[in-house]
């Protein structure tokens, strides 16, 4: 495996836990809820997939368990801003802070020990494609699942009918509960999908791209996930485009430190928000389709008139 | 589609003692109203008289508090919009119900059942809007579409449930009138076909026009049943308000006073992309006159009116002036500190903040122009409440503000009394210059000729004032010249009686290219 391929590798698993996290976020806020709790949601998944895995053994009852409770977690967000209608921007920090405090207390016991790396699935043929197949055929499965997400989700969003009625709950609320679409309990789908995924990332996090537990080892990925879901204008293959140009930059700078270019460490540090910033304000520069794609009714309650 | 059968004996739709209690409040108060079929039934009132109460409890929006309604003669339960929908009820909202982020398609695919591909719903979209003569693009965005076309859109919708009961509501509030004689047409399809229609409105002479019967409410109760076309404008109206409503006595024309409020080719680029660029627009507004801007919603009033009151000041300063001195690049302030004073819009969020009491709307609006009076400690600026709440009871006296309690939210007010209180605010300083855009949208009929009868006074006074309107009823009311903005350029003004209702609705439409109405947007 030559240099290039083993960068690309760690580019894949840097990204692949932002893409999740902002794939589930952008269901989230498509229809019209804001959830900033993707960090606590994220920071749980991990603590969860990693205490389950010690316990069962298998890392895919911990993958399992990760995306359990990151979408119970959510739930709690669901609960409160949507039924209890508390606001959704102190909400979701709350939820932020509570998930780093309990993962930490999961977590606890498991500090330090060695975990159980999640191992490749090895698609046969492709695989055997030289550069390509190594880097997108020998992955391991939470890799796969995030592609089929951003495939899923683009679909779903825009070619089927519940995936236009989230869009048009999050474009219009009112007009969405005259038609006789449930707001509400679309809203606790998309929060709870949210939630999976950013569990999922957690689980990522903990069995894949550092095989244990640390706390706080979501590092404010879950910030960048929701800073890359805006920049993306709230459509997938942005988000995947984002998801790898940020974990590209963030992967090369380690590489760049590495070797002593003689830049100021916190400059390189910086470089990945900066590019990532820059590369998706020149892609949304399209005002009009900005626009048309911003969810109208992003984070405002929703109480029926009845 | 196929023509609905009419039933006889019972009437398609019977309302009976429909009772609806918000807290102690009845907004509906023993309805009785029976709607036959294939007929064009009104429903006349006030603001607030219980119409949009009643509407929404037949289509399942609200729950009644008591009452039957009968559908063909069975008591039905209208639990949701999509229970009317089923039964044959369609509707089309005065405040469209679009998804201005989706397509026409999108939209209209929402309101049907399940299992239907998006293509078709375009094809049957399409093929329906012809029939009826309501051209549309199924793959336009609606933001990007005129207020006329999305309204073709929301009766398209209804359409395409093949409903026997259509209901729409205020449909002609924003139309041209050749747009409204358009939709009129459909509307007598509708009824060829056997499909009734419950036409709320409180446009007098459309209502005696088209329907064939009228039921008026007011305060929630019903007060009259009758064949509009029996009756004259006035003993209709004598219904809905229960007493004569005022006309209002027109400013002279014969004051040529000074030139106080002027644009010169004033250009302004469009802001937003949904938003009209203004073109060259020069206009000039002397003493004693009430200048009327007459246009289809979404030709640049609101892009006029920003740049006009310095909401977005424009870069010339001397494209607009007042009172003889440049203003262009001043801002709201400045302006209203040069003796003009401004109405927008929206009252809810633009004109008043509804969560404040209407004292603290006051403050908000006037803080510099009347510092003196208003405010205390110098830099501190204090508010002086009790002087505040003078001024405010003075406004609302002046302008018969009902209200429930002496300072209430702003937002609990009915949209014609607030609408009475933010045009109060402004008249109570006698400004030199007023500019309101869309005085009495969505304002009973009471309200309104309360309010144009003050503008009128304003400008008899020696003022100058400005009204942008969509409603041609009000502009021929209040002005004494008249404009029309047509895709952000402005007609020269003419004297109010040198013109008719056609020549506004061509300059309206077919002034610059091509004929509104003719083609669907070509986006």
């Amino acid at each position: 495996m030559g240099i290039v391929e083993a960068i690309l590798l760690t580019v894949i698993t840097a990204a692949t836990p932002l893409v999740l996290a902002s794939i589930g976020e952008l269901v989230t806020e498509r229809s019209g809820v804001l959830n900033l709790g993707v960090e606590g949601m994220m920071v749980m998944g991990a603590a969860i997939a990693f205490a389950a895995t010690q316990i069962t053994g298998s890392p895919y009852i911990g993958i399992l368990a990760g995306i359990a409770g990151g979408a119970l977690f959510s739930l709690l967000f669901g609960f409160l801003t949507l039924t209890l209608v508390a606001n959704q921007v102190a909400t979701g920090l709350a939820l932020t802070i509570l998930g780093l405090g309990i993962s930490g207390q999961i977590g606890e016991p498991y500090v330090g020990m060695s975990g159980t790396k999640l191992q490749p699935i090895v698609i046969p043929l492709l695989s055997d494609i030289p550069f390509l197949g190594p880097l997108l055929f020998k992955q391991d499965i939470i890799f796969y699942v995030s592609i089929a997400l951003v495939i899923g989700v683009n679909w779903f969003l825009f070619k089927s009918r519940a995936g236009l009625k989230i869009r048009a709950i999050g474009d219009n609320h009112g007009s969405a509960h005259a038609l006789g679409i449930h707001v509400i309990r679309t809203r606790y789908l998309a929060v709870m999908f949210g939630g999976a995924c950013a569990g999922l990332a957690g689980a990522q996090l903990s069995l894949v791209y550092t095989p244990q537990w640390v706390e706080n080892m979501s590092a404010g990925r879950g910030w960048i996930a929701l800073a890359l879901v805006v920049f993306a204008s709230w459509r997938p293959w942005r988000v995947l485009a984002g998801g790898y140009l940020f974990g590209a930059v963030s992967i090369s700078q380690l590489h760049a430190q590495a070797f002593g270019i003689g830049i100021p460490s916190q400059f390189l540090s910086a470089l990945p928000y900066i590019a990532t910033v820059v590369v998706l304000i020149l892609i949304s520069h399209n005002r009009r389709m900005t626009q048309i794609n911003t969810p109208a009714c992003l984070g405002k309650p929703f109480v029926p008139d009845r | 589609m196929s023509a609905v059968g009419a039933s006889e004996g019972s009437p398609l739709l019977a309302v009976r003692n429909l009772t609806k209690l918000f807290g102690s409040f009845a907004a509906c108060n023993g309805i009785d109203l029976d709607i036959k079929s294939g007929e064009i039934h009104a429903l006349l009132g006030e603001n607030g008289a219980g119409k949009s109460t009643l509407v929404k409890m037949l289509f399942g929006v609200l729950a009644p508090t008591s009452g039957q309604i009968l559908w063909k003669g069975e008591a039905v339960r209208i639990a949701s919009p999509g229970a009317a929908r089923r039964i044959g009820i369609g509707m089309v909202f005065q405040h469209f119900s679009l998804f201005e982020a989706l397509t026409v398609a999108e939209n209209i695919a929402l309101s049907l059942s399940p299992g239907i591909s998006l293509s078709k719903v375009a094809e049957e979209a399409s093929r329906l809007s012809h029939l009826y003569g309501l051209p549309l693009d199924p793959n336009a965005h609606v933001a990007d579409l005129s207020v006329g076309e999305r309204q073709r859109i929301e009766i398209v919708r209804a359409l395409l449930q093949n409903p026997e009961l259509i209901i729409l509501d205020e449909p002609t509030s924003v139309l041209t009138p050749q747009e409204a004689d358009r939709l009129f047409e459909t509307l007598a399809k509708l009824k060829s076909e056997g499909r009734s229609v419950l036409y709320i409105s409180h446009r007098l002479e459309e209502v005696q026009r088209i329907c064939d019967r009228a039921t008026v409410l007011r305060h929630g109760k019903v007060t009259g049943a009758c064949d509009p076309r029996k009756e004259t404008p006035a003993s209709l109206a004598r219904m809905m308000v229960g007493s004569d409503v005022a006309s209002v006595s027109a400013a002279g024309t014969n004051t040529k006073g000074d030139v106080l409020l002027e644009a010169r080719h004033l250009t302004v680029p469009s802001r937003t992309p949904f938003a009209v660029a203004l073109k060259n627009v020069c206009l000039k507004v002397r003493s004693g006159e009430v200048l009327a801007i007459a246009g289809v919603a979404g030709n640049g009033q609101g892009e006029l009116f920003d740049a006009l009151s310095g909401e977005y000041p424009v870069v010339d300063p001397t494209a607009v002036s007042i009172r003889g001195k440049a203003a262009g690049n001043l801002g709201i302030t400045a302006r209203r500190l040069m003796g003009a004073g401004f109405v927008p819009e929206e009252r809810h969020g633009h004109a008043a903040v509804t969560t404040l009491p209407l004292s603290d709307n006051l403050v908000l609006a006037r803080s510099q122009s009347d510092r003196k009076t208003f405010l205390a400690g110098g830099l501190l600026g204090i508010i002086r409440q009790a002087v505040v709440r003078i001024a405010s009871k003075r406004i609302s006296e002046t302008m018969d503000v009902r209200k429930s309690g002496e300072n209430p939210a702003a937002g609990s007010l009915s949209g014609g009394n607030l609408q009475k209180y933010i045009v109060g605010r402004e008249l109570d300083r006698q400004p030199a210059v007023l500019i309101v855009n869309q005085p009495t949208w969505g304002v009973d009929a009471g309200a309104a000729s309360r309010i144009r009868q003050a503008l009128v006074d304003l400008a008899k006074s020696g003022s100058a004032v400005l009204v942008i309107s969509q409603d041609l009823d009000e502009i021929f009311e209040v002005a004494t010249e008249i404009a029309v903005i047509s895709e952000g350029r402005l007609s020269d003004s003419y004297p109010a009686h040198d013109l008719t209702r056609e020549k506004i609705g061509l300059l309206m439409g077919g002034m610059y290219g091509k004929t509104e109405g003719e083609v669907a947007h070509a986006h």
